[in-house]
């Protein structure tokens, strides 16, 4: 029993690890090279850092110890690493601090590569969204939940795929970097909407369908917290998304 | 001085969106008001009733999330008809009141009874609580289409 537990939490340790330490290093190099670039806004090092303490919060401290056993700690988890940590990250224009601070022979090789059909692919809206919310309809209505809490390596592969897949997604919806294939905003919509649709509908299932191994009592709070602190988030998204529409559509001639 | 009348084309040219906006805000608003007063502050609806089915399940997630997007775009709108002094207020108030016409009755018929997503308030006659929420949907549907209808016949004199 006191075994189980102790390689429990060593491994547990091992994965907090391997997924902590690349947000550190991403902090860092982003203050960096803000501090090094002349004018960079400060807001933006704000959204990065609290993009950044988003994702450690979900990764290690006490909401990560407890949401080994805890569902709505877990869901509480999901939403920082999810949906919060990608907006306010994306929110901080990393690629744009990334081609402004790097030499300009690399800056272009970048600039060249984000431009190529794979990132078009794995940038547009449709691909984002079965990425983000088909993986979440795989992870929780599939024996994969409980897997997770099993291996290691599985343990650490979800968490890493759940912030991309949310990054990728945000990216994807609202432009704050610059974008070399971009959508109109109607397609956009309409992904937003399923993606919403898909999170919401997801989270009513599981008020009534548990991931294996899940008390009914924790999936109901847990589900409510999803539904709910889904929408929240949401609706920053959506204010960020109509907002550029509303910037995109300004008047062209002077009024009067 | 011409000011007036250039105003009234701008409302004109945009009667469309006049319209939009408005449908779009009334779906969202009426959305929020049945979240907030029937959900959380009367407790009347459940979050999820076990004798939802699955399709009901599906059309409230799309409506749900239809409606959070609907309410902010059509603010949105709402803020560029204003900047092109194209804003046409009885026109969008006409969309508002279609669009929640709308919505409510499709929650009240379609969803609430058809789907069996959740009854309105979980008492042993619900009749009268069906028979207010769809005959007041009904009511702004009507009024909605009679303000929309005359703008409509105001648009066609100019």
């Amino acid at each position: 029993m006191n075994d189980h537990s102790h390689t429990h939490s060593a491994a547990g340790e091992v994965s907090s690890f391997l997924l902590t330490v690349p947000f550190l290093i991403a902090l860092i190099v982003y203050i960096w090279a803000a501090a090094y670039s002349k004018r960079w806004p400060f807001y933006r090092s704000v959204f990065w850092t609290g993009g950044i303490l988003c994702a450690l919060g979900a990764l290690i401290g006490p909401l990560a110890e407890k949401a080994h056993t805890d569902f709505t700690a877990h869901m509480a988890g999901h939403l920082l690493l999810g949906m919060a940590a990608p907006l306010f990250l994306a929110l901080a224009a990393p690629m744009t601090l990334l081609l402004r601070t790097l030499h300009v022979n690399h800056a272009r090789l970048l600039a060249k590569a984000l431009k190529s059909k794979l990132v078009r692919f794995i940038s547009d809206p449709t691909t984002t969204l079965f990425l983000n919310i088909g993986g979440l309809w795989l992870l929780y209505t599939t024996s994969l939940y409980a897997a997770m809490h099993e291996h290691t390596f599985l343990h650490v592969l979800i968490h890493l795929h759940v912030f991309w897949a949310g990054y990728l997604f945000t990216v994807s919806i609202v432009y704050i970097d610059p974008v070399s294939h971009r959508r109109s905003f109607l397609y956009r919509a309409v992904a937003l909407v399923f993606a919403l649709a898909g999170h919401g509908i997801l989270s009513k299932y599981l008020y009534a369908h548990p991931p294996d191994g899940v008390p009914a009592a924790q999936a109901e709070a847990g589900s409510m917290l999803m539904y709910y602190g889904g929408d929240a988030i949401d609706l920053v998204l959506i204010i960020v998304f109509c907002f550029q529409w509303y910037k995109a559509a300004r008047p062209r001639s002077v009024l009067a | 001085m011409n000011d007036q009348r250039k105003y009234g084309k701008n409302q004109i040219h945009y009667s469309a969106r006049n319209l939009w906006s408005g449908f779009l805000f009334g779906i969202g608003f009426i959305a929020f008001f049945d979240e907030m007063v029937f959900h959380q502050l009367l407790h009347w609806h459940h979050f999820y009733d076990k004798s939802t089915t699955g399709i009901g399940l599906v059309s409230d997630g799309f409506f749900h999330a239809f409606s959070w997007l609907a309410t902010v775009g059509g603010l949105f709108l709402f803020a560029d008809l204003r900047r092109r002094h194209a804003l046409w207020l009885k026109r969008w108030f006409g969309g508002v009141l279609l669009g929640a016409g709308v919505f409510q009755l499709y929650d009240g018929t379609i969803q609430h009874k058809l789907m069996g997503i959740h009854q309105i308030r979980y008492v042993e006659n619900i009749l009268p609580y069906d028979l207010t929420w769809n005959i007041s949907a009904a009511l702004f549907i009507i009024v909605g289409a009679v303000i929309v209808l005359q703008t409509k016949k105001e648009i066609s004199y100019e």
